[in-house]
């Protein structure tokens, strides 16, 4: 099963520091293979490095794409990351 | 010739940083490697392509170890919060693309791994350096740094050292890695002095909690500087002197004296009570977020707990704190700041802080929405297990718990309904637990302020939340810079809350704190004691300070400053009057406020 859903970063930092390192966390939990892609940009997401490099901004466009057996639950956890703007360090 | 004798004679260069560490260091430089390990290249044979692939395995393995380590000692030295940083160092060595990319390049390249590994390192870094984002930018350094230890575990280099340093030697280094930072011990480095990095990187974040003075962001220090240099690093102003004259020297090492007395005596302040010298005694407590911060408080020669901020349990987390997690926490302090007290601030959610998990819809003006006591009373299930928690805790130690954002008589009554339920559940589950415990409202709102005469019947204690109650009655948003200027801890309408809630409270018979940052405002302990405030509580490297001057007055002198203080018209004329009120009273501390 393919599961691709296209989703606006939210997060106010982008989608590096803490939010990658969360998206990678969960993104190991899964059985899918986990792909995401921005612009003509395609990397592994479950590779910290991998999406560091994607540099997303806030604001940028990026397609989550899972293949698997669970690729619809993966796919729902791992957008939420993208959506999410907390900051918790301004505690 | 003449000429080249005086070239000889070293120029002062005087450089300016950004303050990162607080202090004054005079010493000889320790210039730093910056120095690459540049991996020798050498062609591999097919057959040597599967023992280059464990030597990568077991230099990553190595790694971990090592990385794994460090983290548990700095965790233990300094906190959690520091030792997460290698966390995520952690996370770059276990990462399956890297790994993946380096093995199939040495399939390819045929050369040996450490000239394989770097290129690909070398890659990653290249990219990120460039990228747009400070934040962004900030990781390459976590990279860059357990990419050194890999390469140094494959290549078999020597760990960089402190080998070699002076007795009370000054870092010079371009940029100082976690691990770098992590091998200086107190006594041999007595300050860090870096080209890169901002007042919340790492360099900085460990050089005050080694209490050690560092400057960062100077640029060029390392150009500028050679190894036995005699330099003057002032982390208060972040300025760095190198080569200094006998003038700033002089002056230097004079400033340095002062200082260090002043600090002595402050050490000396932590056993005596703070009391004045006509002997009306005060609490000075400390505020903690985790339980690792009664270390300092303990340190500081806080007399408990005033506030103990419970958010941190929601914080970067995607599934709500268990009651038995909060319930150890909570233990925890409570039997290490025994026989003190500790003041456990419910959830105090809202505003500024909401954590996704709790999924709460945008508001148009979130300091006046659904937060705090108000979140807490919509959900009674979150809130009741934090109550559970407090209670069980309670049997282990002096805890007070206390609701934040009261505004009104309702709500505190709401709030004990919830408390007397969880007492009833505990007790029938025959649960220990203190069934008096101190229950307290936080003043922070103006109609708290103003019916404090009621709410005074119903609590046990008050704590005046300055920020907030700032905030509201001044109606200014405090995180707005445009208006930061009305932002006024001595605006008499504040002022006059602030006494009115510690009157009202006294008729009462109940104490009455401050826990907000306006506590640990220096120039206005002296007005804050006036008023009859029963106990400050402050960031504990306040606490010395406070206690210094609380100790060198006498409550009548006080009374007379805070009575005066109220009959100013505006919050310039009530500074102005403080500080030189204190200047008068405790010259010496007030110099430190006059910088």
């Amino acid at each position: 099963m393919e599961i691709r859903k296209e989703i606006v970063v939210k997060n106010k930092t982008g989608l590096h520091a803490r939010p990658a390192a969360l998206f990678v966390q969960i993104a190991n939990k899964y059985q899918s293979d986990i792909t995401i892609i921005k612009d003509d940009q395609e990397v592994n997401g479950k590779s910290i490095m991998g999406i560091l490099m994607l540099a997303a901004e806030k604001g940028s466009k990026v397609t989550i794409v899972a293949n698997g057996e669970d690729a619809e639950h993966a796919v729902k956890e791992l957008e939420e990351i993208l959506l999410n703007d907390m900051e918790p360090e301004k505690f | 010739m003449a000429d080249n004798k005086k070239s000889s004679k070293k120029k002062q260069i005087q450089l300016k940083g950004i303050p990162a560490a607080p202090g004054i260091a005079i010493g000889k430089a320790h210039v730093f490697g910056t120095e690459d390990m540049i991996p020798q290249e050498r062609k591999i044979s097919e057959s040597e392509v599967s023992g280059e692939i464990d030597r990568f395995k077991r230099a990553l393995a190595e790694t971990r170890k090592e990385v794994l380590a460090i983290e548990r000692r700095i965790s233990k030295e300094m906190g959690v919060e520091h030792g997460s940083i290698f966390r995520a160092h952690l996370l770059v060595l276990e990462d399956s693309v890297l790994v993946q990319e380096v093995i199939s390049r040495l399939k390819k390249r045929k050369k040996n791994i450490e000239t394989i590994f770097a290129e690909v390192l070398n890659k990653y870094i290249s990219v990120l350096s460039s990228a747009k984002d400070e934040y962004l930018r900030d990781r390459v350094s976590d990279i860059t740094d357990v990419g050194k230890r890999i390469l140094r575990n494959l290549i078999g280099a020597e760990e960089r050292s402190m080998e070699g340093l002076h007795d009370k030697s000054i870092i010079i280094s371009y940029d100082l890695s976690p691990s770098d930072t992590a091998m200086m011990h107190k006594g041999r480095v007595i300050g860090f002095a870096t080209d890169i990095g901002g007042r919340t990187s790492h360099t900085a974040i460990m050089a005050k909690s080694l209490e050690i003075p560092a400057v960062v962001g100077l640029e060029s220090i390392t150009d500028v500087v050679k190894n036995g240099d005699q330099v003057i690093l002032d982390g208060t102003h972040g300025v760095v002197i190198v080569n200094p004259t006998k003038r700033f020297l002089d002056k230097y090492h004079k400033e340095k004296k002062k200082l260090e007395n002043l600090e002595k005596e402050l050490v000396e302040l932590k056993t005596l009570p703070s009391e004045t010298t006509d002997n009306k005694k005060v609490t000075v407590a400390g505020n903690i977020e985790l339980p690792e911060d009664v270390a300092s408080v303990i340190s500081h020669g806080a007399e408990g707990i005033g506030l103990y901020r419970t958010e941190y349990f929601y914080m970067n987390r995607r599934d709500l704190p268990s009651e038995e997690e909060q319930f150890n926490a909570y233990k925890s302090v409570a039997l290490r700041i025994k026989p003190h007290c500790v003041v456990i601030r419910t959830l105090d959610l809202g505003g500024d802080k909401f954590l996704s998990q709790l999924e709460v819809p945008r508001e148009m003006n979130p300091f006046l929405g659904w937060r705090a006591i108000r979140f807490c009373l919509a959900r009674p299930d979150i809130f009741k297990a934090q109550l559970r928690a407090i209670l069980r805790a309670s049997a282990f130690g002096n805890l007070k718990l206390m609701y934040p954002m009261i505004s009104g008589v309702g709500e505190l009554r709401q709030a004990n309904m919830l408390l007397s339920e969880v007492k009833e559940d505990l007790r029938k589950e025959k649960v220990k637990f203190n069934k008096d415990i101190p229950v307290g409202a936080m003043i922070e709102v103006p109609s708290a302020a103003i019916t404090s005469d009621v709410l005074a019947k119903e609590v046990d204690f008050f704590s005046i939340g300055t920020n907030d109650l700032i905030q509201y009655s001044l109606a200014v948003d405090r995180v707005n810079e445009k208006i930061a200027y009305l932002y006024e801890p001595t605006h008499p309408a504040v002022l006059n809350l602030i006494k009115q809630v510690i009157d009202n409270g006294h008729s009462e018979n109940i104490p009455v704190a401050l826990c907000g940052e306006m506590a640990g405002d220096i120039s206005l302990t002296m007005i804050l004691l006036g008023l009859g405030l029963d106990e400050f509580s402050t960031s504990p490297i306040a606490v010395p300070e406070i206690k210094k001057i609380v100790r060198s007055i006498s409550y009548d002198q006080a009374k007379e400053i805070a009575e005066k203080a109220l009959t100013f018209s505006t919050g310039k004329e009530v500074q102005d009057f403080a500080r030189k009120r204190l200047l008068e009273i405790v010259p010496d501390i007030a110099i430190e406020l006059s910088e």
